[in-house]
């Protein structure tokens, strides 16, 4: 049964649909978890499920309303660019009001409940040959806006105030890194649901992290987790049939965790080898 | 020629004058050292020269060139500041950025460019832990990275803020060495911002003090505003020149308006009697 669903055509689609997201979500989300920014995430998601939901309700496209709301929310996160708990804060404030009006929309619409499901939860399997398109469209954009803006983008991210001291416009660069994260999380929605955005943004750079403190090999790794796990989780499915999401968090998770391990066992070999302490303070 | 010439530089926010009618001009290979109390427009100056922050009033030309149009390369010391443990960048990532950080696109890293970061993480004595994550670093070692990432563009001047903050003495010298040995090679002047001279006090051709300006004097007991002041009495307060000019009883007395006594104890310098406590306390234990 495997080998039969293997040669589907709305297979291979969801493949595809899978590597472009899972290629775009692991290369943004190095820079996500270099400024601290997945609670933002979160609320980008959850504000293109209420995008979609009133989408739902005047009878539109719901991708359209998801791109909307998301585009929205993070054109306002990028231009307040706040720092620290104060983001954090208000961040929580938008997404609560955010996710009430996006019950009042799904209640107020009266066709499929599936097609709230979903959005909630994904449905790669069900992605059509028009929708792969726009994805790549999308996913296009998203990746040639990351290498333009690289060094600038890397270099804000970790050290801000050098950064502007050499001329960097932090606060473009801020709603710059908003606006594609906003057109990443619209992609991913549509594979794990808005939910589960996190999984394919946050956790294969997180667990990158955790392998290398070299930039360019974090990039790489990031995005071969997110495609190892996205690709893996789908084929799972196939081979039983729980849902795709929780297969593509299952396996992205199982790479976060293996990676701490590394990274400890790592350390323990390395305090282990070296007799003295591993600096010398100078005498005061 | 001089490289830096301010003219007549004013700062204010709101009704608050940090400084006004501010002038002096910077050689080639000279350091000027920017001292005074906290809240007196240190950093703000070093902002105005970074073409961060337009001053009030005045102007500033750099190599001929007002900063903001970024003419030239301008090394930045900022204070050290901790970075995350596990923040993915090498400390010659660091440097790197100080290099073309702040140019578009990826950009090709060639062998010219890796040579020239080498030569600069070698310079500063940083070459042991070049690849080491930064997060995992001291803060004299992510200290000397700063240097180095400031060297590693050929600046035209280097602005330093507070460097030596939360290092321990060794660490203070060594980063105050770096400075001295890039003045003596390449003749590129800095301003170094400091609440303590004494690190630095063999090294500073000239101080320029800061002192607060004059709070309005309202009664404390009505809430009334106070009557406009004379304007000789609003305004801030700063002076320069040499150490031995500047960093004496009279200067500093003059300054604060009232009795300050600076002392020369062993070699350091003790300021007592200012208003600011804190600042007696930094001054004199050489913190």
């Amino acid at each position: 049964m495997f080998t039969q669903l293997l040669a589907q055509h709305f297979v291979h689609t969801a493949l595809w649909a899978g590597a472009v997201v899972a290629v775009v979500s692991g290369a943004i989300g190095v820079f996500v978890v270099a400024r601290g920014m997945s609670f933002a995430v979160h609320a980008i998601s959850e504000l293109g499920f209420t995008g979609a939901a009133g989408a739902l309700v005047i009878g539109i496209d719901p991708v359209l309303g998801m791109l909307g709301g998301s585009l929205l929310v993070g054109l306002m996160l990028g231009l307040l660019s706040l720092r620290g708990r104060e983001r954090d804060s208000a961040i929580g404030a938008v997404l609560a009001f955010g996710l009430g009006i996006g019950v009042l929309f799904l209640s107020l619409y009266q066709g499929y409940a599936t097609e709230a499901t979903n959005l909630l939860f994904g449905s790669i399997v069900g992605v059509s040959g028009t929708q792969l398109r726009d994805l790549v469209i999308v996913g296009a954009i998203v990746l040639l806006g990351l290498a333009f803006l690289y060094r600038p983008l890397f270099f804000s991210s970790v050290d801000p105030e050098i950064a502007a001291a050499r001329g960097v416009p932090l606060r473009a660069l801020s709603v710059a890194i908003f606006l594609l994260l906003a057109l990443t999380t619209a992609e991913a929605i549509q594979v794990v649901g808005v939910l589960l955005v996190l999984t394919l943004v946050i956790t294969p750079a997180a667990a990158a992290q955790r392998l290398t403190a070299r930039p360019a090999l974090a990039l790489v790794l990031s995005i071969t987790i997110a495609l190892a796990s996205t690709e893996g989780g789908i084929l799972l499915s196939l081979a039983k049939p729980w849902p795709t999401s929780f297969f593509i968090t299952a396996l992205s998770f199982a790479a976060y965790v293996a990676a701490r391990t590394l990274e400890w066992s790592r350390g323990r070999q390395k305090r282990s080898s070296s007799k003295l302490p591993r600096r010398v303070w100078a005498v005061r | 020629m001089s490289v830096v010439a301010v003219e007549d530089l004013a700062l204010r926010f709101g009704e608050r004058t940090l400084f006004d009618g501010l002038g002096f001009e910077l050689e080639r290979g000279e350091l000027l050292a920017v001292l005074g109390p906290n809240g007196t427009g240190k950093t703000s100056l070093i902002r105005i020269l970074l073409g961060l922050l337009e001053p009030s009033a005045g102007r500033v030309v750099i190599e001929g060139c007002p900063p903001r149009e970024r003419c030239h390369r301008i090394g930045y010391v900022p204070q050290q500041r901790v970075f995350d443990r596990d923040l993915v960048l090498r400390g010659r990532d660091l440097v790197r950025l100080g290099l073309d950080g702040h140019r578009w696109g990826f950009g090709r890293f060639g062998a010219e460019d890796r040579s020239r970061v080498d030569a600069v993480l070698a310079e500063v004595g940083a070459t042991p832990y070049a690849d080491a994550p930064v997060g995992r670093l001291s803060g004299g070692e992510q200290q000397r990275l700063r240097v180095a990432q400031a060297l590693v563009a050929d600046p035209v001047l280097i602005l330093a803020d507070e460097p030596l903050l939360s290092l321990d003495l060794a660490h203070q010298r060594g980063v105050v060495d770096l400075l001295d040995a890039r003045r003596e090679s390449a003749g590129t002047p800095v301003v170094f911002v400091t609440h303590d001279v004494n690190p630095v006090l063999h090294s500073v051709d000239r101080v320029l003090y800061l002192a607060p300006p004059a709070a309005p004097r309202a009664p404390r007991s009505s809430g009334r505003a106070s009557p406009a002041l004379p304007a000789t009495l609003a305004a801030s307060s700063w002076a320069i020149g040499t150490p031995d000019e500047v960093l004496t009883s009279d200067t500093l007395s003059r300054l604060y308006r009232t009795d300050v006594d600076v002392l020369r104890v062993r070699g350091r310098v003790v300021v007592v009697g200012t208003p600011d406590d804190q600042h007696v306390h930094h001054v004199g234990n050489g913190h």
